[in-house]
């Protein structure tokens, strides 16, 4: 049935049979204030103030941003530029808070979700800073807005953890399957939808069994078994397997009248709209050849990578590689210094067995990538464009996204998808550059129309002044007369 | 036959059209040319590329006597329109990879002369007499004019710091063939 993709070794045995642990509060958090797609949060906190566990730090700005909370109740210490757990290892503006230990939470009322109208639960969702959780963190109130204008009638729940190593959705699952469930019935509410198609690959047999035992009492709500395939958790081929609709190349889930949320983001919903807690923590699989323990953590936003592993043994052996999510899509990480984050969903220390370091060798077309390619693209021929630097002429790298699956399966260990990434940075910094020159024009015509407009009030003004003095010469000139 | 005849009659017609609208309608091409490209560069009148202005530089481009990529303000994607424009090739990889540079105003030194903001093409600077100046970093182009004229060398040049938003992936190094045992 699903003809794209890769069966990559899931590796998910090591952290997922454990249960979830709580990372205890740490001695520092370093808190972004951008960890969602949009505009960053802007500080509202001062140096030196104390908050307690849940107080605003950083208010959204923008129709597209989210706000961020303090994790647990501290003292903040600093606001500068912290490094963010990115590639570059390039600094982000960061709130850093010191725990004071106690832990105390702002006041918080319980609320019955189905007693607000679908306008007051977006504001919750909104306020509680809920970004999506897989890995996109794109603001969950924008996407209800809109699925509530567009009519979405079906809410995809997307419970397929398709990247290998992680277990942090599974384990949610499993311990968590009430709450998700509730979460999923306040989203039904807020946006209109009808039903719920709930899809879990079928290598997680425990959360299938308790979503389904939580949902049992719901007709709207069904949990399907997926095919395990690399990549069931993105939401195009969520959307064609579970509905068999497909989106179009320029269009959103909500044009073919589906939603889909993260089953951790659907927790999360329920967290902020029944019990009002912002997003302030979230589980994450600790896993990779160089961890010692492998496991699933619920870690408080802010807490050092670092500490993560620490917590889990430290590590056995030098890793090769540290990644932030997982191995196909996760970000590689200089360091372990970078702080948790609402996306991160996994901390990876891969050991040297675990990576591909063979060296690139030309292509042989022999196709494998195109058959792997979950858009249908032909990433040999794109990345051949891209090689001699030719990206006007490359078909179709808007729709690819990222997933990696081409490079996994390239027998010549072409790097194909560090090739897509290069292409749409150039093209994004392309289009950058098209928006300054524009820009720059208008400043230049916007000095132009000001000089000129300096220069007309001082001639009026000269002008008024000399009419003025001819006023009162002639007037001492008649006076002098009579 | 009337298809072979009207069609015949009809090519002529319009060719005759083509003809005398080529010699009745024809418009100074190099002027034309001039001030379609002028209206594409950034108008800022900076200088940096060794013209007194934008104008000229047009004049150069379309005269094809100066180089597509004389534009620093303008950047790659100038280039890339210019090239599409003249019908040459963008030079794009033998251009030295010139980083967009920022006006920084030093505070120590800066004696609040104004003289900075009065030259500056897109009114980037702010500041009042006897009061410190400021860059406004989006509105910058790096035309380096207000570092000719500070009088006590407050204003410097650096290159536009790299953010997470500007970061971009390098391009992958290229595939080697095997070395083929002799």
């Amino acid at each position: 049935m699903v003809r794209w993709g890769v069966h990559p070794d899931a590796r998910k045995q090591a952290a997922s049979p454990q249960d979830i642990e709580r990372l205890p509060l740490p001695a520092m958090l370093h808190i972004p204030l951008l960890q969602h797609s949009g505009a960053p949060a802007k500080p509202v906190v001062s140096v030196g103030q104390h908050v307690l566990k849940g107080e605003l730090l950083g208010a959204r700005q923008g129709n597209i941003s989210a706000p961020v909370h303090a994790p647990t109740s501290g003292t903040v210490v600093a606001i500068s530029d912290y490094p963010a757990p990115h590639p570059s290892g390039l600094g982000v503006l960061s709130i850093s808070l010191e725990p004071d230990g106690e832990d105390r939470w702002i006041e918080l009322t319980e609320t019955d979700p189905f007693s607000l109208t679908p306008a007051q639960i977006a504001e919750r969702v909104a306020a509680a800073g809920v970004v999506g959780m897989g890995g996109a963190t794109f603001p969950s109130s924008v996407k209800m807005l809109l699925g509530k204008r567009s009519q979405v009638h079906t809410l995809l729940v997307n419970g397929s953890e398709c990247e290998p190593y992680l277990s942090c959705d599974d384990r949610l699952m499993r311990e968590r399957a009430a709450k998700i469930v509730e979460g999923i019935r306040i989203v039904l509410h807020a946006v209109g939808a009808t039903k719920a198609l709930c899809g879990i690959e079928n290598n997680k047999p425990a959360a299938i069994e308790a979503m389904r035992h939580a949902a049992a009492d719901f007709a709207a709500i069904e949990v399907i078994a997926l095919p395990t395939r690399y990549p069931m958790g993105s939401d195009r081929q969520l959307i064609h397997v579970l509905t068999g609709q497909e989106v179009p190349s320029d269009g959103r889930s909500a044009d073919v009248g589906v939603l889909v949320h993260n089953v951790g983001t659907l927790y999360a919903i329920q967290q902020a709209v029944r019990f009002g807690r912002p997003l302030i923590s979230r589980v994450v699989t600790v896993a990779g050849g160089a961890v010692a323990r492998p496991r699933n953590l619920d870690v408080l936003i802010g807490t050092p990578a670092r500490l993560l592993v620490e917590h889990c043994g430290g590590l056995r052996e030098p890793p090769a590689r540290l990644l932030m999510g997982g191995p196909m899509m996760g970000l590689q990480l200089p360091s372990l210094d970078a702080p948790i984050i609402k996306g991160s969903s996994g901390i990876l220390a891969l050991g040297a067995h675990e990576i591909a370091q063979e060296q690139p060798s030309p292509c042989i077309r022999c196709g494998q990538c195109v058959s792997a390619c979950p858009m249908n693209l032909m990433p040999f021929e794109m990345s051949a464009h891209i090689r001699i630097g030719d990206l006007d002429a490359v078909q179709g790298i808007k729709d690819c996204i990222s997933c990696g699956s081409c490079s996994y399966v390239c027998p010549a260990h072409i790097p194909l998808s560090h090739y897509f990434d290069y292409a749409k940075g150039e093209l994004t910094a392309r289009e950058r550059g098209k928006m300054r020159q524009e820009s720059i024009r208008q400043l230049t015509s916007a000095r132009k129309e000001r000089l000129e407009r300096e220069a007309r009030e001082k001639a009026e003004a000269a002008a008024r002044r000399k009419a003025e003095r001819e006023r009162a010469k002639a007037a001492t000139a008649k006076e002098a007369t009579s | 036959m009337i298809a072979i005849i009207s069609l015949t009659a009809l090519g002529v017609a319009l060719g005759l059209g083509l003809g005398l609208a080529a010699r009745f309608l024809r418009v100074e091409q190099d002027d034309g040319l001039a001030s379609e490209i002028e209206a594409m560069l950034p108008g800022s009148q900076c200088g940096q590329c060794g013209f007194p202005g934008c104008g000229p530089a047009a004049a150069a481009l379309a005269s094809g006597s100066a180089p597509v990529t004389l534009c620093p303000p303008g950047g790659s994607a100038l280039v890339r329109q210019l090239a599409d424009k003249l019908g040459v090739k963008a030079q794009t990889s033998g251009m030295k990879e010139s980083v967009p540079m920022l006006a920084v105003v030093e505070e120590a030194l800066c004696i609040g002369c104004t003289k900075c903001f009065r030259v500056c093409p897109t009114d980037a600077i702010v500041g009042a007499p006897k009061q410190i100046h400021n860059v406004l970093r989006e509105a910058c182009t790096g035309c380096g004019k207000c570092v000719d004229v500070c009088p006590t060398m407050a204003v410097s040049m650096m290159p536009m710091p790299v953010t997470l938003q500007s970061w971009v992936w390098h391009k992958p190094a290229p595939a080697v063939a095997p070395a083929v045992a002799a």
